[in-house]
């Protein structure tokens, strides 16, 4: 029960792009298409997930009990940079058909600072092994989900008559408050 | 161009025509996760600045040393040491501002400003320049961080920088303060600003 709670809060109260901003460059980047928004949201969501698994083990055994936690944001970026390298060679051999898909966005992926993030969050809250794989798998559907309804917005407003000062970032700003707000709405469902 | 001409306009480029975040939509996370308050915002931005500086003025002197295949990594790396600095230097002299900033701290090491100034401009220029375009840059931000964590801080709370600057009746508009303030607030700044280079003619490339 307790892990139903983490993830709805993950997804919806906390959700990583509306109400704590992580992965805000990727989100103006590439959600002009629809395609591309489900593209990255599954790559997010991979990625995520495994840098989340390989930072926590390597935070519970080499980083606190040699107390090294000064040196945890060179080791967790290190981490997840030869984890994306890593899983675009695998996915290369393995499933080609997975790489097309996915293809330009994993290497934009090192630099989104949703799975740092979420692996710092993992690590300052103190997770278990099993709270920490669904606060990983939460946070990151969360972010996907935001995207692709943003992107769907997005669609349409590319056909709508937008004043010219507020063209182009602008009005996405502003569109992404305006659902950030509806997202609001769920605080106080989860404790 | 003469050389006084071309240091000035390294360090102004980054105060208007590029500035961050808002001609540069980089560096988006922190300008609003942070800027809840004039305070955060001005204490974010000169952590930025930070490392900005030392990350542009040490890659820019190893630019002939690293090796062209590996360089993305090498910078994450020395942005990454920066990073660790500023985290140690603001817990143990400036720790309420370490709570306050959380995990953004760490975080400034994938702010996309960084990377970004260091392969487009640090890797490719003399170390005196990069100094100041990171310099320049960095004040930019740290200008727009603390603009948009007053308005915010004003809207929200009805102080600016602690102090309240509106009579009683006013009734601070909380949202201001939460997730969706920052949306807004970055974005009607963003639009004004379009306003005023559309007035003075400027053509610019938004990106």
């Amino acid at each position: 029960m307790d892990l139903v709670v983490l993830a709805v809060g993950a997804i919806f109260v906390n959700n990583l792009l509306l109400a704590q901003y992580l992965g805000q460059c990727l989100f103006c980047g590439v959600s002009n298409d629809l395609r591309n928004a489900v593209g990255m949201g599954v790559s997010v969501i991979f990625v995520i997930v495994l840098a989340s698994l390989f930072t926590w083990l390597i935070d519970r055994n080499v980083l606190v009990p040699y107390e090294l936690d000064y040196m945890r944001t060179m080791v967790f970026i290190v981490v997840i940079a030869s984890l994306v390298q890593l899983v675009e060679i695998v996915l290369k051999k393995v499933m080609p058909a997975l790489y097309k898909a996915l293809g330009i966005f994993l290497p934009l992926i090192t630099t989104n600072c949703a799975v740092l993030g979420v692996a710092l969050l993992i690590v300052n809250q103190g997770h278990g092994f099993q709270q920490m794989l669904v606060f990983a798998a939460a946070s990151a559907v969360g972010w996907a989900l935001a995207i692709i309804l943003f992107a769907s917005i997005r669609e349409r407003l590319a056909i709508s008559h937008v004043p010219k000062m507020m063209q182009g970032t602008a009005i996405a700003l502003v569109t992404a408050g305006l659902m950030s707000i509806a997202f609001l709405g769920f605080q106080g469902m989860t404790g | 161009m003469h050389e006084g001409g071309m240091f000035r306009e390294t360090f102004t480029r980054g105060l208007w025509k590029n500035l961050p975040p808002f001609r540069l939509t980089l560096g988006l996370c922190p300008s609003l996760a942070v800027s809840t308050t004039a305070e955060n915002a001005l204490g974010m931005g000169l952590s930025t600045t930070f490392v900005l500086v030392f990350a542009c003025l040490f890659i820019s002197l190893l630019r002939r040393t690293i090796p062209g295949t590996v360089r993305l990594a090498s910078f994450i790396l020395i942005v990454a040491t920066m990073g660790a600095i500023v985290e140690i230097l603001l817990k143990a002299f400036f720790f309420p501002l370490s709570v306050a900033l959380g995990i953004y701290i760490p975080l400034i090491v994938v702010n996309c400003i960084i990377l970004g100034r260091a392969e487009a401009f640090a890797s490719k220029n003399p170390p005196s320049l990069s100094l100041l375009d990171g310099l320049g840059v960095g004040l930019g931000f740290t200008t727009s961080l603390t603009l948009i964590g007053s308005i915010r801080e004003i809207l929200g709370a009805g102080q600016w920088f602690g102090v309240s600057v509106f009579p009683g009746w006013f009734e601070p508009l909380a949202f201001m303060a939460q997730a969706p303030g920052g949306f807004l607030a970055l974005g009607l700044v963003l639009g004004l600003m379009n306003w005023i280079s559309r007035k003075r003619g400027e053509v610019f490339v938004q990106g």
